[in-house]
């Protein structure tokens, strides 16, 4: 697996030490590396990437990776998005929706509860739906923005892949952080291999940092990943 | 010609200018004025603390490196070294809120990684006016964002401080940061220019105007017209600063690295002066090879410049491409602007004109020496009598009022705008007595504290420095952590005044003393004079950041109760002392009589039967009694824990003390643990010589404190929350304004 990254990522080494305690092999991939050969999934981490000036992930998408990136991606190709990793597949236009200011118009670091909302993405493969997860946030642009007709064509198409619910898995707007519509903390891309989400899975991989559920999520890539390499094995073999 | 007013304006006095003259046996030019200005500054010679700061003891077996390196640094086991340190940005603080506290954070980053650590935990301590004074209000949210803004972005984590609030400090904010960093321990480096012939190797931002003569405004008060000043106060970059420590690690593995330093407070002439000072060396430095971020800056400007996210480096000869080369992959300048030399000179050229030629020592080791003239401190207010106005008529309303006071309330609305979690090593985060961060790799864990006690200091500044390095190092020891270095910030007023240098002498005598009976070093910090706004100092304030290590990360102690029926016990003898306590401050608005007595034999047999303790695994949680007393203690041990349900408790207390003895004395060297085995941990006390008594135990959703002989405490845990959040609450809706 490959964890890119750009100027000022800062949650590219978390993310491949939690990877790695998941048991998957990860690398850094360097955001001006072209050649994405041997790697069979991509997470781009969180981070202020390029200081986040301008505009969240707006510069960071006319790195070099990103071409390989997007290409990888069309194959089908997973790839996760984590906090700023998810702004810049959005600028990229991989994933729907923008990200505005938190709703109080402040940088938010705390706990919050996940609920999945599909089995078959990319980030959510094999967790039962309705689980609920808990993990951290930190961001200041986390609050999930689309026009109302494109979101109710989102929620349609079975997209929205994580909520923030209480710890219940009831939906409360309280529960909601950063007053993202919907409640929507991570969705995916129509075909469910590229998925992008505000909370950081990599940072609740440990019992001793309070919560394992982050596993859930990377287990969740892994095993898709795994999936996918089974499936081209098979096909390799049909032929 | 340098007239009496250029002197005044380079903050220098009659008699150091004839010092300057007879050390280079010339008139100095305007740029040679500049450099002498900004290194003779109290912010970097410590010309009226270092006298009395060489009496703290600085040396353990444990201390890697101790104080004069960018920071110090302690083994920590495995190979690793923790390298530390805090220092203050205070002046710029309060003349620019956001970036003042950025730029803070920004430049004690930069201390850390220049040793070759990578930073991992970011603390600090904030004080400010009352809310409702004018300007705090803009002070704190200015403050709160800047420390976040550049510590959320570059990727450390905050995770812990204190914020309190004062009179004295609202035309003088205090803002320190504390950082700490990991590095092998045989790979630190240090910020030394050897090697004649060495080139110099400026990367980083560019050099502009910003900033200049920030270390001179650092060192003068405050007075009408201050707030003029905002062109000194530098602008941060925490994206560039992040791409730097990259850069910079990885630039130092490469083996082509020397000596580094950051260029922080006088820029580039006291990173240069400092680094050839400390080799024993020369270098030389031109001027035109500076990357510059505007044009027609001179030398005088350059030389000065505060420009952040800067650094000198001195790489072997012959590897410079290797360091520009790691340098360009992150595109970032890199620039060979001169050499090591071996006669002992700063030398300036521009244009191939020498431009200034300065001895290294005299601007260093020559710099002026004070032995300022200072009286004992002898505050009247301390003996005065705290319980005069005090009653324990209603001790519940008491408690309620402590805890909704700004000192004692959560500070969620603080550290929730402050990355707590990034890299993903917090264990404990804010709002605990330390906060932990354990050492990927190892099976252990730091604990961290940063404390500091201005009432306490202010009326007897002697008692309060003992009382904040205890303090510190209980808070520590909460956390299942054995202390093993401090760094210190002294925040003080003007030196000039006898008074407060009375102050600062009595501070550094009792931290010393305190220091060395807890076994704890200080391997570095910073002192900030001047702090005065009309002539108005404030309170003494020493800040203490000690760190200390937990063998066991997954056996981290917290503070608050985790089950019903555990037993709660109480370490450590309960006396009368309100003097300058909370409550008193809160009920009566006075801040009067002695600071409570401290044992610091005593304190330091607390410190090991706890430790012992819970290496026995006899404790559930330990927590610290200090601000507010028992009371508030048992209340912060309902409260630390969020749940669908509150967790209460049921005490008994002993009888012979008066409920308002008993209840908020803060008395020091005690501290508040639940367990499942009360008399095996009364019986480990009695043969630790702790005054140790089982006082109820944990459960049911209200706290009970029976005081018998006088009214206790009996209110709902939800009714004490209710008034603990309840500045967060009023933060976050704005409503306080």
């Amino acid at each position: 697996m490959g964890v890119v990254t750009f100027p000022g990522s800062n949650c590219d080494r978390d993310t491949e030490h939690a990877l790695t305690l998941c048991g998957a092999r990860a690398r850094l991939v360097w955001h001006k590396d072209r050649d994405l050969s041997g790697l069979d999934a991509l997470v781009v981490s969180g981070g202020f990437s390029y200081g986040d000036y301008l505009r969240t992930g707006a510069i960071a998408r006319f790195s070099p990776v990103m071409s390989a990136l997007l290409e990888f991606a069309g194959r089908g190709g997973p790839v996760l998005g984590i906090c700023n990793g998810f702004q810049i597949l959005q600028e990229a236009g991989l994933l729907p929706g923008a990200m505005l200011r938190n709703r109080r118009v402040k940088f938010l670091s705390q706990d919050v509860h996940l609920r999945v909302e599909r089995a078959d993405s990319c980030a959510s493969a094999g967790i039962p739906p309705g689980r609920v997860l808990r993990m951290p946030i930190a961001h200041g642009d986390g609050n999930f923005y689309l026009p109302e007709p494109e979101l109710d064509r989102l929620e349609a198409a079975g997209q929205v892949v994580f909520r923030y619910v209480r710890a219940d898995g009831q939906l409360d707007p309280e529960a909601n952080p950063n007053g993202s519509l919907r409640a929507i903390a991570g969705v995916c891309n129509g075909a469910g291999n590229v998925v992008g989400l505000m909370p950081h899975p990599e940072r609740a991989a440990e019992a001793i940092l309070g919560s394992e559920d982050g596993r859930v999520v990377l287990e969740a890539l892994l095993s898709f990943t795994a999936g996918l390499r089974q499936g081209r094995a098979a096909t390799g073999a049909a032929r | 010609m340098i007239t009496a007013e250029a002197l005044g304006r380079h903050g220098l006095t009659a008699e150091e200018y004839e010092r300057i003259l007879s050390l280079l046996g010339r008139e100095p030019n305007e740029t040679e004025l500049g450099l002498f200005s900004v290194m003779w500054s109290e912010h970097c010679s410590y010309k009226s603390s270092r006298k009395h700061l060489r009496t703290l003891p600085t040396e353990g077996p444990q201390v890697v490196e101790g104080p004069g390196e960018n920071a110090g640094a302690v083994d920590v086991g495995d190979g690793l070294a923790a390298v530390f340190k805090i220092e203050s940005h205070n002046h710029p603080s309060f003349i620019e809120p956001y970036q003042g506290a950025a730029t803070g954070v920004g430049g004690i980053l930069r201390d850390i990684f220049t040793m070759g650590a990578r930073p991992i935990a970011s603390l600090n301590s904030l004080r400010f006016g009352p809310l409702d004074a004018p300007g705090t209000r803009r002070l704190l949210e200015g403050v709160v964002a800047g420390i976040g803004g550049y510590g959320n972005a570059f990727g450390c984590p905050t995770v812990g401080g204190e914020v309190a609030f004062a009179p004295c400090y609202t035309g003088n904010p205090l803002v320190n940061a504390f950082c700490l960093g990991l590095v092998e321990r045989e790979r630190i480096f240090r910020g030394r220019a050897e090697g004649e012939g060495n080139p110099v190797v400026y990367v980083g931002a560019k050099t502009g105007r910003d900033g200049i003569h920030g270390a001179t405004m650092a060192s003068a008060e405050f007075g009408e017209g201050s707030e003029e000043k905002r062109p000194t106060v530098q602008v941060g970059d925490p994206f560039m600063e992040k791409v730097l420590l990259e850069a910079c690690l990885e630039a130092l593995a490469t083996g082509a690295v020397v000596g580094i330093q950051d260029m922080g407070a006088a820029g580039l002439t006291c990173s240069s002066a400092e680094m050839a000072s400390r080799a024993g060396s020369g270098i030389e430095i031109d001027l035109d090879r500076v990357p510059q971020r505007e044009a027609g800056m001179t030398p005088y400007e350059i030389m000065l410049s505060e420009s952040q996210e800067r650094m000198l480096l001195v790489a072997a000869r012959g590897r410079e491409a290797d360091v520009e080369r790691v340098f360009h992959k992150w595109d970032l300048d890199a620039a060979v602007i001169g050499r090591v030399t071996a006669d002992g000179r700063v030398r300036v050229r521009r244009g191939g004109r020498l431009e200034a030629d300065v001895p290294v020592p005299a601007l260093t080791d020559e710099a002026p020496v004070y032995d300022r003239p200072w009286t004992e401190p002898a505050n009247p207010s301390a003996r005065e009598d705290p319980l005069r106005d005090l009653s324990a008529d209603d001790p519940g309303r008491a408690l309620l009022d402590l805890l909704a006071a700004p000192n004692v309330a959560s500070k969620r609305w603080v550290y929730r705008q402050y990355d707590t979690t990034v890299l993903a090593n917090t264990v404990v985060g804010p709002g605990s007595d330390a906060a932990v961060v354990r050492i990927k790799g190892t099976r252990r864990a730091l604990a961290i504290s940063v404390d500091g006690n201005g009432r306490y200091c202010w009326l007897d500044p002697r008692a309060g420095a003992r009382l904040a390095v205890a303090e510190a190092c209980r808070n520590v020891v909460a956390a299942g952590g054995r202390p093993l270095g401090a760094t210190n910030c002294l925040n003080f007023g003007s030196p000039e005044k006898p008074e407060v240098m009375g102050q600062l002498v009595a501070v550094i005598e009792g931290m010393g003393e305190a220091c060395r009976a807890l076994g704890v070093p200080i391997t570095g910090g910073n002192v900030s004079l001047y702090n005065e706004t009309d002539g108005k100092p404030i309170y003494p304030t020493p800040v203490l950041g000690v760190v200390g290590l937990i063998e066991d990360a997954t056996r981290t102690l917290t503070s608050g109760f985790l089950e019903p029926g555990d037993g709660v016990v109480l370490l450590g003898e309960t006396r009368a002392d309100l003097g300058g306590s909370e409550l008193l401050e809160v009920a009566t608005g006075r801040v009067v009589g002695p600071p409570p007595a401290l044992d610091l034999a005593a304190e330091k047999r607390l410190h090991e039967l706890v430790l012992r303790a819970h290496e026995a695994g006899l404790l559930r949680s330990a927590h610290d009694l200090s601000d507010g007393g028992l009371a508030v203690a048992l209340a912060e041990c309902c409260l630390a824990r969020e749940g669908d349900v509150e967790l209460g408790g049921r005490f008994r207390l002993p009888a012979g003390l008066p409920g308002l003895v008993a209840l908020f004395s803060e008395s020091p060297s005690r501290m508040l643990v639940s367990t499942r085995d009360a008399a095996a941990l009364l019986d480990l006390a009695a043969r630790a010589s702790v005054p140790a008594r089982e006082i109820g135990a944990v459960g049911g959703e209200r706290l009970s404190v029976e005081v018998p002989g006088d009214r206790g405490i009996d209110l709902p845990v939800a009714e004490l929350r209710c008034a603990w959040t309840s500045l967060t609450r009023r933060l976050e809706s704005g409503l306080l304004d």
